[in-house]
């Protein structure tokens, strides 16, 4: 056992990636020479070569189709967009191309492509740089989505997304680059889809991702001292999705709290609970909630970013309501 | 007349193949008459780009790759998807919906692709296939087989952002691309010159430090020799190539289209200049029968015929398949 970082497991996963297969090969801005934007693939040029990993010109239509192109022909490309903000400017490479192109050709192509997306806020890069933008991509069928919460689920999606032959989209969250956590030599694969129960419990059911697990297990602590018993679920992925998860927890507990880092509208947490609500009805003792953000673009300041997120207090006073109901 | 490409007298074989050429353009341009007449009855649907008039830079340009080489294009895409060798019958069905249609028939007349035949796709938003080609180039150059991609774009084309991402990519990489633009002088309803502020598009290739070649894009021979010379460059290591074959949209933009917006005398002009009409004449100069010129058109209505007879009979996909295809893996 090894005590990993989250971007440790990263650069840990895209170098076993490489180093089992020669079809994968690893592109994006400063990725090589430089060792990316956030230190993730430090070292990975100089152990490959640049045949293998290569920095592009800013020009993420390019890379991402450079990559749909590459894996038609039977390459593993994994293709990085530096901050997950920027994948408007490959949108319709991601939206029109790599989701449709096997769809529309009948099957004739297979895409196994990975985009490696820094996402989230917290660290005060302002509105441009700090978005969870995990689901403008959710209304995009063809498209994998993983949004690893800690250092074996971040090396096992990336293991994963890399091996799985449709295009998978794998968010690291920048706010979690220094958590740490004890990993093997040889970290398992996540399989995609499978969701962790990561704190069992009878009371009330908690589902948030990234960050947002992290705080929300804080308030599941917080709330431990009052004796409340707090099941918390991370799905993992966000396509495909662990719905039986959830739904048999929520069967058990009969409370259901979404937690996640984006407005309500068009979202993953808004998708869950409309669900629940139409196939569970009876099985909730409460309105499900939804704890988010404003309808706002993430703001700079400290005060007002922090204010922004949401926290484990307000997580918690979530539950609190949800049991008082 | 291309003096470069005009033998003192052919011999067989080359009569042979410059008859192959010949018959080529007329099968795509059968083919697509039937489109559009099948338009009118409702077997097509939505909407179908017809290409006539440009059958020359769809076959000079094929023709100029081997095996293994592929191909990407656009939504006016039926010439070069045939060129390449997709089969008349699969081709017909993809475009009425059929299920033994080349994709199944979930993607109609814009997206004709056949991988057998390195045909990679047909896309349908402007531009954005031209990333791709350079990933197919990519994948030849790091797997090392010597295979060139050629993709063919629009006039248009050139405005959008893929296009300079694109070459300014595949020029810094070498990759092993043709960038083939189809100046047919018109981007949907727009005269190119009230788009764009340059007269050549090939200029635009000094940019991204690549060669760029204006061509007459109605003579097959003309563009197959442009073609093959910058596959050559492409598969010797030396990186892309612009070409910019100068050709002519017959009809309009797309089949709802009757292109009122054209200047008088323009159509006629360029119907006097058609591709077929030009190769034919090349082919009686160099000493070819009438019979035997006559012969690859017969040859080539023959086959549409065949074809289309076999598709209209094919049935449409089961409701069913719509859920197929989303995912390799569920
Ligand atoms: C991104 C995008 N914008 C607009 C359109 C609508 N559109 C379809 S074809 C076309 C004209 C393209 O012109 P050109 O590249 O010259 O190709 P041509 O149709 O002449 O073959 C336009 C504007 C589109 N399909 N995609
Ligand atoms: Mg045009």
């Amino acid at each position: 056992m090894t005590e990993t970082t989250y971007k440790g497991a990263i650069n840990k996963a895209i170098v076993d990636a490489l180093a089992a297969d020669d079809d994968v090969f690893f592109l994006g801005e400063d990725v090589g020479a430089a060792g990316g934007a956030f230190k993730t693939s430090v070292g990975i040029q100089e152990r490959f070569g640049e045949r293998r990993v290569l920095d592009t010109p800013i020009s993420e239509q390019a890379i991402v189709g450079l990559a749909i192109g590459a894996a038609m022909k039977g390459l593993r490309p994994l293709a990085e967009i530096m901050f997950a903000d920027f994948v408007g400017v490959a949108f319709d490479q991601i939206a029109n191309q790599l989701a449709k192109y096997r769809y529309m050709t009948g099957g004739q192509v297979k895409l196994p492509v990975t985009i490696h997306l820094a996402s989230g806020g917290g660290a005060g890069f302002g509105a441009q740089h700090s978005q969870a933008a995990e689901n403008w991509l959710l209304n995009i069928p063809g498209l994998k989505l993983a949004v690893p919460g800690t250092p074996a689920d971040a090396y096992g999606l990336m293991r994963a997304a890399v091996e799985d032959d449709d295009p998978v989209l794998f968010f690291e969250h920048k706010g979690l680059f220094n958590v740490k956590e004890d990993l093997p030599e040889e970290p398992a694969r996540v399989e995609l889809g499978r969701a962790e129960v990561v704190r069992e419990g009878d009371a009330v059911t908690v589902v948030a991702t990234q960050l947002m697990r992290h705080r929300a297990l804080e308030a599941a602590d917080a709330l431990a001292g009052k004796g409340i018993a707090v099941e918390l679920i991370d799905p993992r992925t966000l396509v495909p999705f662990d719905f039986a998860t959830i739904a048999t927890s929520v069967d058990r507990t009969n409370h259901l709290v979404v937690v996640q880092e984006a407005p309500a509208g068009g979202s993953w947490g808004a998708t869950l609970i409309s669900r629940i609500a139409a196939e569970r009805f009876e099985m909730l003792d409460a309105p499900p909630a939804l704890v988010v953000p404003p309808d706002t673009p993430v703001p700079y300041a400290g005060a007002l970013e922090a204010a922004w997120l949401p926290d484990a207090e307000k997580i918690a006073a979530a539950v609190e309501a949800s049991l008082a109901y | 007349m291309n003096e470069r490409t005009r033998p003192a007298k052919l011999s067989a074989e080359e009569r042979a193949e410059q008859l192959e050429l010949l018959r080529a353009m007329h099968e795509i341009r059968f083919f697509e008459h039937e489109c559009g007449r099948l338009f009118a009855r409702g077997e097509v649907r939505g909407t179908t780009h017809l290409c006539e008039g440009q059958e020359a830079v769809s076959v000079g340009a094929c023709r100029a790759l081997r095996e293994g080489d592929s191909m990407t294009c656009t939504y006016r895409g039926h010439g070069a998807t045939l060129a390449m060798g997709a089969p008349l019958d699969e081709s017909f069905g993809e475009v009425f919906g059929r299920a033994p249609g080349l994709c199944g028939g979930k993607g109609g007349s814009m997206h004709l692709t056949d991988l057998r035949v390195g045909a990679l796709g047909s896309h349908a938003i402007v531009g954005a296939h031209l990333p791709i080609a350079n990933g197919a180039a990519f994948e030849a150059r790091y797997r090392g087989t010597g295979a060139v991609h050629a993709c063919f774009f629009g006039d248009g084309s050139t405005n959008i952002g893929a296009f300079h991402e694109s070459l300014n990519l595949a020029s810094i990489w070498k990759l092993p691309v043709v960038f083939v633009c189809e100046n047919n002088l018109y981007g949907e309803y727009s005269p190119l010159a009230t788009t764009t502020p340059i007269e050549r598009l090939a200029d635009r290739a000094a940019a991204y430090g690549m060669p760029g070649e204006r061509i007459d894009g109605n003579r097959v021979l003309e563009v197959r020799e442009a073609v093959a010379a910058a596959v050559e460059r492409a598969r010797a290591g030396e990186g892309p190539t612009l070409i910019e074959a100068m050709t002519y949209r017959q009809k309009g933009h797309s089949r709802t289209d009757p292109a009122k917006y054209r200047p008088e005398g323009e159509l006629e002009e360029w119907l006097a200049r058609d591709p077929i009409l030009l190769h034919g004449k090349w082919l009686a100069e160099a000493g070819v029968e009438q019979a035997e010129i006559d012969a690859a058109e017969a040859a080539a209505r023959e086959a549409v015929g065949e074809a289309l007879e076999r598709a209209l009979a094919w049935p449409e996909p089961e409701p069913a398949a719509l859920l197929e295809d989303v995912w390799v893996a569920s």
